[in-house]
This record gives structure tokens, sequence and C-alpha cells, in this order.
């Protein structure tokens, strides 16, 4: 047996911590003070590495980086810090970067104490055995109540928290302190190098000139350059090019990669596909008997149709999706027409979150003008001619004939929040149709609500709903559970007496009349006057079942034209030429954009 | 002396008494030295170009304040025989002898900044006058014999109804007027009434309002001939047709506009840089203008539309037929020859014209 003496000198970790609350921030000091990035090189938190995040300040995918610390004992060790995102789209990937670790650094903010993400993240560690240790920041802050705060940790967690370092990521203060207790409170790996190997991969990104560089968490064994691979839930096999560890701020390639550390491989692997979040990898000449528990695959949850809103964008559309799947494999799509909207693409995310970062990208990076339909959830049917099928696609939905039995998809949901809103959130998540399954008090003052909610009812605006409610104290947090018989309905909306594809939708049959109604009303809110009277129709099965009326425009002229001074009327055609680009003609009414997504956000309040 | 063909001479005053609450056109405080320098300008500009106008409009502010100098103006320009010349004036300072200082001048036509006969509206607007001076300087004009009397009037005011409307056109009527133009108020942004945030009529009076006047003037004689503008037969303004028939013409002045020889430019709102100029300082706007959306954007303001010949200069006349016969035939009327809009086109105009254009 060789020698793993090295495992002592380890350190892998990740940071838990709300949104706000500084985790980007530390991890940014961290790296100072291990002195791996030099301050040029310093760009405001570095992890986070896509505009998006930084701008949203969340992490939407994984990312690590390998540190060199000396410590008070004088033993150099080497940190591996692993970024987590913060998102309930991404559940599972949380899961697979917690699982990468030995222990979590748990920050929570000094004046605003532990909050719902923070709490969800921290069972998952504590599911998986990770050593969390507390840490309090921003004691800057005047309303720092950094006691409370510690004895609400003890409380809540049940955890020891009263000797947690208490700091200022911001200022600097305190931080060296932290860097020792990684040393000291979180576990250094365990493993076997001589063990046949078992990586578990917990992150992914395409390079163009390396192909996928794949980041595992060697747990048992080892693995060289020019070993041959295989993926073990894809049956997937490369030869290693190159692996190594993550620098800051690039690869620093390596000979080998040993049981307890943590690194990417380089391996010619040209689909992000083939290398799985939560898969195992291992070795063709010695494999090992099974793989590391807790693989899943991810499926979407939400689809939606994206249009260019330039119909000869179609091909630039296509081209950018394809990159984006490059790096991100829980993205699918396929061509999909509609009369209303031309060519475009039915797309399927992990949720609503994942969802809006795609558009928002695609706008953004790639400079499109989008038109996005309603979101969808996955509903199976079973048809009176034995056939099972999965509709995506309102479109696609059978005619009601055809159908013996419908099925919706039902999520186990929890609603974390201050027990004041507990009424609020129990009269939304009754409106939503949901299944109250127990209630927990996490302090206090905190609850935890547990219902079984139909994932249709959460994806157009539910979280928009709980914040409006509970004044924005809500968060929550939720998880596929089954498909249930259900009573469905295709709602179609019809402008001008045409049926529009692009807004039908499917909906729970007793709530098709208030949400025909009001999505009727909105939508005669959000499409503006046109020349004529416009009649805005929902109907089921062909009768109509709710109307509202698009006045036709009154007034639109410049009345004055005076001593030939035209700049101005010049002005106004020039926005009317743009105007119309964001507009899409149905039928014979012009729609805009923001109509499409507008629809969707029905609460009331 | 020139052979060319003749243009049209704008010339713009932008002095005021006092300023409307309700206008954003350029304009400063009337000085009596200040007001002499600035025709010494408009002269010297004049004389600069080698020009022969067939329409000259000196239009303000108030042209009417530099009425000493007007005989010298229209001197230094080449006039063609037969040619419109107006002037703008406020029915406050329409006094006799200054009405025939400008007929003997040249001056043919006159504008008078009415607005309204209704005493409430007058004083809602910030007018000087009233609505019995309004009625003085009408009956003056005609006196003095211009050929074309002209008076505003506006639509939309706070608390106006059709009957108040309707009173206004009848007394203009009345006085003679050859010739009205009927404006439909808007706040402009940086005036008064935006700061005031005055409370207009819906949007669906207005309309209202707008369909009652034109319904009102047609019926007591005068056509409509332009969104805003309506006539006595032959007493259509000249010179206005040049800017919605993307005619030519030179403006002089601060502020003022021109679309000569293949440009559209303008001069800067600046009367002090205006008058130290030895020849006003340009700047373009549009060094390739009349394209068919400027063409059709001016030309459909027009009763007379758009004929498909017209169109076929462009190589358009295809879709703007297309375009049009999309629309209800309501807003837009097609003809054997071509495409117009209805007065109920003419008030949602920008959308009706933006379709046929744009499709």
């Amino acid at each position: 047996m060789s020698d793993n003496s090295y495992l002592g000198e380890i350190r892998n970790f990740c940071i838990i911590a709300h949104i706000d609350h500084g985790k980007s921030t530390l991890a940014d000091r961290i790296l100072e003070q291990t002195s791996t990035v030099a301050e040029r090189d310093m760009e405001e938190q570095l992890l986070d590495n896509m505009e998006l995040e930084r701008e949203r300040g969340i992490t939407i995918k994984a990312r690590a980086v390998r540190l060199n610390y000396k410590a008070d004992d004088g033993n150099t060790y080497v940190f591996n810090l692993i970024d987590t995102p913060g998102h309930v789209d991404f559940n599972y990937e949380v899961s697979r970067s917690l699982n990468a670790c030995e222990g979590a650094i748990l920050i929570v903010d000094a004046s605003q104490g532990i909050e719902a993400q923070t709490l969800a993240n921290t069972y998952l560690a504590i599911e998986q055995d990770l050593e969390v240790v507390p840490v309090i920041n921003k004691i800057d802050l005047i309303s720092a109540r950094p006691e409370e705060v510690k004895q609400e940790i003890e409380d809540v967690i049940g955890i020891p928290a009263m000797d947690a370092p208490l700091i200022s990521a911001k200022m600097g203060i305190n931080i060296k302190e932290v860097m020792e207790r990684i040393v000291t409170d979180i576990p250094a790996p365990k493993g076997d190098p001589d063990a046949p190997l078992k990586a578990l991969i917990f992150d992914s990104y395409y390079d163009s000139y390396k192909g996928v560089i794949v980041y595992v968490r060697v747990k048992e064994g080892s693995l060289h350059v020019g070993d041959r691979i295989r993926m073990m839930a894809t049956g997937a096999e490369f030869q290693v090019v190159e692996l190594g560890y993550m620098g800051a701020t690039s690869l620093s390639p390596s000979d080998e990669l040993k049981a307890g550390e943590v690194g990417y491989i380089a391996a010619s692997i040209k689909s992000i596909g083939d290398t799985k979040v939560g898969d195992t990898v291992t070795r063709c000449d010695e494999p090992a008997d099974e793989p590391l528990a807790g693989y899943r695959s991810v499926n979407p949850m939400v689809f939606s149709g994206i249009y260019p809103a330039d119909g000869s964008k179609y091909g630039d559309l296509r081209d950018a999706l394809e990159k984006l799947r490059l790096n991100d494999a829980s993205l699918t799509f396929e061509p999909e027409t509609s009369v209303a909207l031309g060519f475009g693409f039915r797309c399927g995310f992990l949720g609503l979150l994942h969802m809006e970062i795609i558009q928002e990208r695609l706008e953004r990076e790639y400079n499109l003008d989008l038109i996005t339909t309603a979101p969808s959830v996955v509903y199976k049917i079973d048809k009176m001619n034995g056939e099972t099928v999965f509709i995506d696609n309102p479109t696609n939905y059978p005619d009601p004939t055809e159908i013996k039995q419908a099925y919706e998809p039902m999520v186990e949901a929890h609603v974390y929040a201050p027990s004041d809103y507990v009424g609020n959130i129990m009269e939304l998540c009754q409106q939503r149709r949901g299944v109250f399954k127990d209630m927990k008090y996490i302090d206090k003052t905190r609850v935890d609500l547990h219902y079984d909610l139909p994932l249709n009812e959460i994806v157009y605006d539910f979280f928009d709903a709980l914040k409006s409610r509970t004044k924005g104290y809500a968060s929550y947090d939720y998880e596929f559970k089954g498909f249930v018989a259900s009573k469905l309905v295709k709602l179609d909306i019809l402008l001008n007496g045409d049926v529009v594809d692009a807004l039908s939708f499917i909906v729970f049959s007793d709530s098709a009349y208030p949400r025909a109604r009001k999505i009727c009303e909105r939508l005669k809110d959000h499409i503006p006057r046109q020349l004529f009277e416009v009649p805005v129709q929902a109907a089921v099965g062909g009768k109509i079942i709710a109307r509202e009326t698009i006045k036709a425009m009154r007034k639109d002229v410049l009345a004055k034209c005076y001593g030939g001074d035209i700049t101005r009327k010049k002005k106004l055609l020039e926005k009317q030429k743009e105007g119309k680009k964001r507009m899409r003609q149905l039928g014979s009414v012009e729609v805009p954009q923001e109509a499409f997504m507008a629809v969707l956000k029905l609460d009331d309040e | 002396m020139t052979t060319s063909k003749p243009v049209g001479l704008y010339v713009h005053v932008p002095f005021c008494l006092s300023k409307c609450p309700y206008c954003d056109f350029y304009s400063v405080p009337y000085s009596r030295e200040k007001a002499s320098e600035y025709a010494q300008a408009v002269k010297r500009n004049i004389r600069g170009h080698a020009l022969r106008y067939d329409t000259v409009y000196l239009g303000g502010g108030t042209p009417i304040l530099l009425y000493e100098h007007i005989a010298d103006i229209l001197a230094a320009a080449d006039i063609a025989a037969g040619a419109e010349i107006t002037a703008e004036a406020n029915p406050c300072m329409a006094k006799p002898q200054v009405l025939e200082t400008l007929r003997s001048a040249g001056v043919n036509r006159i504008s008078f900044g009415v607005q309204s006969m209704n005493e409430r509206e007058l004083k809602l607007l910030g007018r000087r006058h009233t609505v019995k001076q309004a009625e003085d300087a009408l009956m003056t004009a005609k006196q003095a014999g211009f050929t074309s009397v002209s008076a505003d009037m506006m639509i939309g005011l706070p608390g106006q109804d059709c009957f108040s409307i309707i009173s206004t056109a009848q007394k203009l009527s009345q006085l003679g007027a050859d010739h009205i133009s009927a404006y439909i108020l808007k706040i402009e942004d940086g005036t008064p009434f935006a700061e005031r945030e005055i409370e207009l009529p819906e949007d669906d009076s207005v309309s209202e309002l707008y369909l009652h006047t034109v319904r009102t003037l047609e019926e007591l004689g005068y056509a409509q001939y332009e969104i805003s503008n309506f006539a006595k037969p032959g007493h259509e303004c000249r010179h206005n047709l040049k800017y919605w028939r993307c005619e030519e013409y030179l403006g002089i002045g601060a502020a003022a506009h021109s679309y000569l020889d293949g440009r559209r430019y303008c001069t800067e709102r600046d009367i002090d840089g205006f008058i130290a100029s030895s020849l006003q300082i340009t700047t373009v706007t549009d060094d390739l203008p009349g394209g068919w959306e400027e063409f059709s954007m001016l030309k459909l303001r027009l009763t007379e539309g758009i004929t498909y010949a017209e169109a076929e200069r462009f190589g358009k006349a295809g879709e703007l037929r297309a375009n049009a016969e999309k629309l209800p035939h309501v807003l837009v009327e097609l003809t054997d020859s071509g495409v117009r809009l209805t007065p109920e086109g003419f008030i949602i105009s920008n959308a009706v014209i933006g379709k046929l254009i744009f499709g």
C-alpha cells in the first residue's frame, strides 16, 4: 500500500451562504490571503465567472479553485474551494458539489440571520456528513447582532456556533481565523490511492481547444495522463490527454490525480452530455465495481418556445443555443414551428430561473431579440388507443376525445418563512391546488411549510406571488415527486377571431375560467390599441369562455408642422420603424413581445 | 435676378411680448433695438442668396413686431409677381395703421393667432387678447384689403366641448376668415403647461372634437386640405403646401429650417449668433432628403394624398396599394388614382401613415 500521508494536508470545502451574505467576497479574501491571485488579477468576485452571475450576485454553475495556505502550525495545506450554485433549480448540482467536500463554511449575515436557502443547503451538507463551520459575516455593520445570530444557528441548525469567527469579508477583518478553522475543524479527506479509480464529476465546461473539461473529486484510486477512462453512467470512454489542478485564473497541469484531490480532466471529449454531473469516472484497465452513490439523470422540468423576434435570425438563435449547450447539459432544445411566431425552438430547462438565465444570455451575449412563449411543464397522457405520450407543448395536446387519462407533474415543496405569514402562504398554496403535508417550526419565529404542489401551478409566478404575500421574506424549494392523474384542458386564445397558437396553454379545468378571464384582461392591457377594435377571446374546445375588447385607437397625430421643421415627424417615423421590430404581426393584430410574457404574471397582487 | 424655379422663403421672427404657456417655439422678449438688428441680419441673409421666391412666410414668434422693417425685408428679396406673402399676427396688435403698413409693404395674406372665440379658453391659454380684440383684428384686416385672412383655432382644450368648437368656427366664418388652421393642443415638454400638469381631455373626446371641427368647417364652406388646415376655395396656404409637397424653401433667422439644394438644414436657436454672423450658420439635419418615407409621410397629411403615379416615382405604387388595402376604409380611401386619408384617418395619422409606409 502506497503512502497516503499527503491526505492530511488537503482540505476540501465549500461555502454556503444566502444571496448577498458575502460568499463571493469571502472567497475573494481567501484567494488574496493565500496569494493565489496576484492583486492586479483580482477582479471583484472572481469565482463568479459569468457577467450575469456577477450582476445577479448568484452562482449559476459550480467552480473550483486550489490554493496553498501556510498555517500557524507551520505546515502548508492545500485548500480546494468548491463553489456551489445557490438556487433551487440547481439543487442537484449543489448536492454533487457538497459531495466533493468534507466541510462547509456557513456564512451568516450578522444582521439578517439565517435565511431559507442557507438552511436548505446546510441541511443538505449535514445530510452528506460535512463538517459545517459557521462564520458570522458583516460584523462591521451597525445593525450587526452577532450574539443573537450565533444563538439562532445553534437553535435552528443545531451545531455549536458560540466560537464562530466574527468577520467582515468586505473589510478583510478576521479572515485569518477562518483559514485556521478550515485547517483545524474540517477533516482531511480519506481514500486509497491504490484502489480502483472512483472520481465524482461535479462540474464540466466546454473549452474550444481542449474539448470538455471535467471537474472531479477523486474519491478512490489515482489517474494519470494517458489512462483510458470510462464514465460509469453514460458508458462513454476516453483517453486522458491532460489533467491537473484548478488555479484561480488558469488550469495548472500535473501528472497525476490521487484519492482526496480535486482536479480537472481533459480527454478530447466532444459533448458535454457525456460528462454528467454526479457520474463516476473510473479507469478502463482497473474499473471500480460500482459507481459512487447518488447519481441521477437531471431532466428538464419546464419548457418554453423561444423564437427570434426577427425571423431571419433563426440561424443565429440555433448557433447560440448550440454554444450554450456546450456548457450546459441540462439545456435541451429542438426545432418547432408556430403559426404565430414562425420558426423557433422548444427549449427545456431545469426550472424558471434556469429559463430566465438562458433567455438573458441569449439576448445579451448573442445579441438576439427573443419572443418566449408561456412556460409549460410536461404532461403525461394515456390515450384511448393505448398509447402513452408526454406533451411539453400545448400545441400538441391531443383532442379531448382521444384522452383516456391526463397526468400532471407534482412536486414536493418546502416554503420557509416567518410564522406571521403562515396564513397568507397557506392561502396561496391552496389557490395553487397545494396539498398540505405538515408544518415545522424552524425556530420561535419561523416555519417550514411542506406542501405537495402541481408543478404547473408554480412555474408561472409562484415565487413572485409568494414574495408579495410575505413582504419578500419567504423562499421555497422543491423536488419532483411524480405524475398524478388530473383534469386538464387546453385553453386557446383568439385575437380578432384567430387562434394564436403561441398563447395556448394547458390548465387545470377548474381554473380555466378565472385564468381565461385574467389572460384576456392582461392581453387587453398589454396590446396597444390598433387601428380597429380587436376582440380578445379565450376558448376551451371551441367554446368561448372569456372576452375583452381592445378599443380602436382614437388619437395619434402630430398636428403641427411649423416653419417647415419636419425633424420631429422624421423621428417619429424612425421610432415607428424601430417599434415595428418589437411587434409581432398576428393576423391583422400587432402584438408587442412583452405581451407574450405579461400574460404569465397572473397574480392579482 | 435668377432664372431658376422660384422657391419659398420663410423668415423666423423670434420675438414675443410674452410667452404663451403652451408654446415651445423659439422666441425671446421683444426689444426695439434688437428687433432692428435682427431685421438687418435677415436682409443680409436674403441678399446672400440669389433666389427667386413665389411664396414668403413671416412666422414667429410675433413677426408683426417687426412691422416697420417688413417693407425693407421684402424689398431685399426677388419676389415673383403674384407671390403669396404671409405674415403672422397677434390680434391685440392688429391696429389699422399697423395692418396698413404691412399691406403697403406687400403682405397679402395675414394669419392671426386667434386660438378661440371663447373668453374662458383664451384666458386658459394665457393669450393677451380678448374675443372682442380678435373680432376687431379680423374686421380690420378685411378692411385693409388682404387677399386672404386666416385664423388659428385650438382643439382639445381643458373643459372644451363641441359647442364651443362650433361657436368659434361660426364666429370666425362670420368675420370673413378665408382660411382656418385648427390645431390640437399638445403639451410640450418644458412649457409652463407641462409644469402645471394641465389636464387635457381624454383621447376619445379630443378625437370627437376634431371630427366635429372638420364637419363644422366643411359645412361653413372650408374644405379640409391638410390634417389641421381648412380653406375657402382658392385660399389654401401655398407656402405651407410646399412643406407637405416636398418642395424647396429657404428659412432665414434663428431656429429656421430650410430644404434647399438637396439638403435639409437649420440654424441654431440663438438670436445673438444669428445677428452677429454675416451669413447664418447652418447645420445639416438630412443630406439625403426626398426619399419615399419622407415624401409619403408629408404628402399623406394632405387630403390630396398620394397618387399611384407619384408613388411609382419611388417604385412604391404596388406596395402602397397593398398596404392601403389592408386598412379599414373608414381610415383610408382608395381612389382610382391613389390613396388618401379620411378625417378619421387623420386623427390617428401617425399610426395610419406608419402602416401605409411599413405595412
